[in-house]
């Protein structure tokens, strides 16, 4: 019986939210917002129970080979550090301010930085492994959009730079138009999983 | 926008979902009577298919990553996409030595994700089997998600990976890592950024809306096909409007 019931309970929910948008219905509107709210509160409780996963897996693979995972144990330091400064002065003190802006945003920035690396590298083999028309589409535009950025020696070229140029024309014909057409299909996409997940013929949980 | 204008839009915008979900009921009704095959070729999802037969012959894992967008909004339906991708592909490779690991971001999408590796044991009668490390967080910001994704994909086997989710352009690091050690990577994503990366570090990127037909490729039950084929119809109907609407304009008739 359990998979009936979730699956009966998520469709109920579902359409009522849904409704409560297209609807002007002041109970179905205040049960839309009610249920809004039990979902943000349910997705905050589901960020402990994800940060408690994290540490369990850590906790697992340092107890299980120690001199294998050094990292592991680094990440169980830094919660429990980062845990009684947060928990013992504030999220928003001193002290927990310094280690998001000395600690938290260089290591980000380091993958950044690292991600552009791996960027560049990606460009040059998809040159090498994937040779073709689009390939050189995608590769000539990348290219000519970050060399025409920004004015070369503080002049910008006519034709190429600034309102009217090159760039500008593919920034704002070209790409918008292709984003848009790929976020229909995104939208339609999104409304067909909603409508498959409304009338249960998806359940992304264990039914 | 003033009130009428506001219901006209909101009744356009319900008679547009009624339409579709009339059209999904539609197809899914007469592919029972006879067979849907999806009208599109998407060679993306042959390689996957060869990828999980590839991993479970050899005993190597598939990693399954549905990055850190929640289950709100619209980055939701991505994560809900790629924890059906993980309920399909955990079927199928569960009977393997090495079962699939699926990464998330985010504590609702790691709950969702080892309920469906559980259910997929369950299924094969294997409970015993299941272990919550293999639905598990990697990090909850985007590129801790990625940091922590990588010692999976260096260190447990992975044979394949499959990235389908909300992630931005840290995929980068993801799919590198899978390329690095010989992997197939697949990847699909509903962010704008998270595609041009996949599609220039990856043979296999989803772009757009071939992402969300990965159901109607992987096992093909009518309602998926039939949910593809309302898309398309709405596609070239959503085309023609927007083609109508700009020649009316361009002509001063509205």
């Amino acid at each position: 019986m359990k998979v009936p019931i979730s699956t009966a309970i998520a469709m109920a929910f579902g359409l009522i939210v849904l409704m409560g948008y297209f609807i002007d219905i002041p109970i179905l509107i205040t049960l839309r917002d009610i249920f809004v709210r039990w979902a943000v509160l349910l997705m905050t409780v589901a960020v402990i129970i994800g940060i408690v996963n994290l540490v369990n897996v850590h906790w697992n693979k340092f107890t299980k080979d120690p001199g294998e995972n050094p990292y592991s144990i680094i990440l169980l330091v830094a919660f429990g550090l980062t845990l009684i400064v947060a928990g013992f002065f504030g999220p928003t003190s001193e002290w927990s301010l310094w280690i998001f802006n000395h600690i938290q945003m260089p290591v980000e920035q380091s993958l950044m930085a690292i991600l552009v690396v791996v960027l560049i590298y990606s460009a040059a083999r998809m040159f090498k492994d994937r040779f073709n028309l689009i390939s050189v589409v995608f590769i000539t535009t990348v290219l000519m959009m970050l060399i025409l950025a920004v004015p070369w020696f503080g002049v910008a070229i006519p034709g190429l730079q600034g309102p009217g140029g090159i760039r500008s024309f593919i920034a704002e014909i070209p790409a918008v138009a292709g984003a848009r057409g790929i976020l229909i299909g995104i939208g339609l996409g999104t409304i067909a999983t909603g409508l498959r997940v409304l009338i249960g013929a998806d359940r992304p949980y264990g039914g | 926008m003033n009130l009428p204008a506001v219901i006209s839009v909101k009744l356009a915008g319900l008679l547009f979902v009624l339409i579709f979900l009339g059209l999904i009921i539609g197809f899914t009704l007469r592919g029972r009577v006879r067979t849907l095959v999806p009208r599109r070729k998407i060679l993306a999802f042959n390689r996957l298919r060869d990828a999980i037969g590839l991993g479970v012959e050899s005993g190597s894992r598939l990693h399954i990553s549905i990055g850190w967008g929640g289950l709100l909004g619209i980055p939701g339906i991505g994560s809900l996409i790629g924890l059906s991708i993980a309920k399909r592909v955990a079927k199928i490779a569960s009977i393997s030595d090495k079962p699939p690991i699926i990464t998330s971001g985010e504590g609702a999408t790691a709950v969702l994700s080892r309920d469906t590796m559980q259910t997929a044991f369950r299924e094969l009668n294997q409970e015993d089997k299941f272990d919550t490390g293999l639905g598990r967080t990697s990090g909850v910001t985007p590129f801790s998600y990625a940091a922590g994704t990588l010692p999976v994909i260096y260190d447990e086997t992975v044979s394949a990976t499959i990235v389908g989710g909300h992630l931005g352009s840290e995929v980068g690091l993801i799919t590198d890592a899978t390329q690095r050690t010989g992997g197939v990577s697949l990847t699909g994503s509903d962010n704008l950024p998270a595609q041009a990366v996949m599609f220039g570090t990856t043979h296999e990127a989803l772009i757009g809306e071939d992402y969300y037909a990965v159901d109607a490729f992987l096992d093909g039950e009518p309602v998926h096909i039939a949910s593809l084929q309302a898309q398309d119809i709405l596609r070239w109907m959503l085309t023609g409007g927007i083609l109508i609407g700009a020649l009316l304009k361009f002509t001063g008739l509205i």
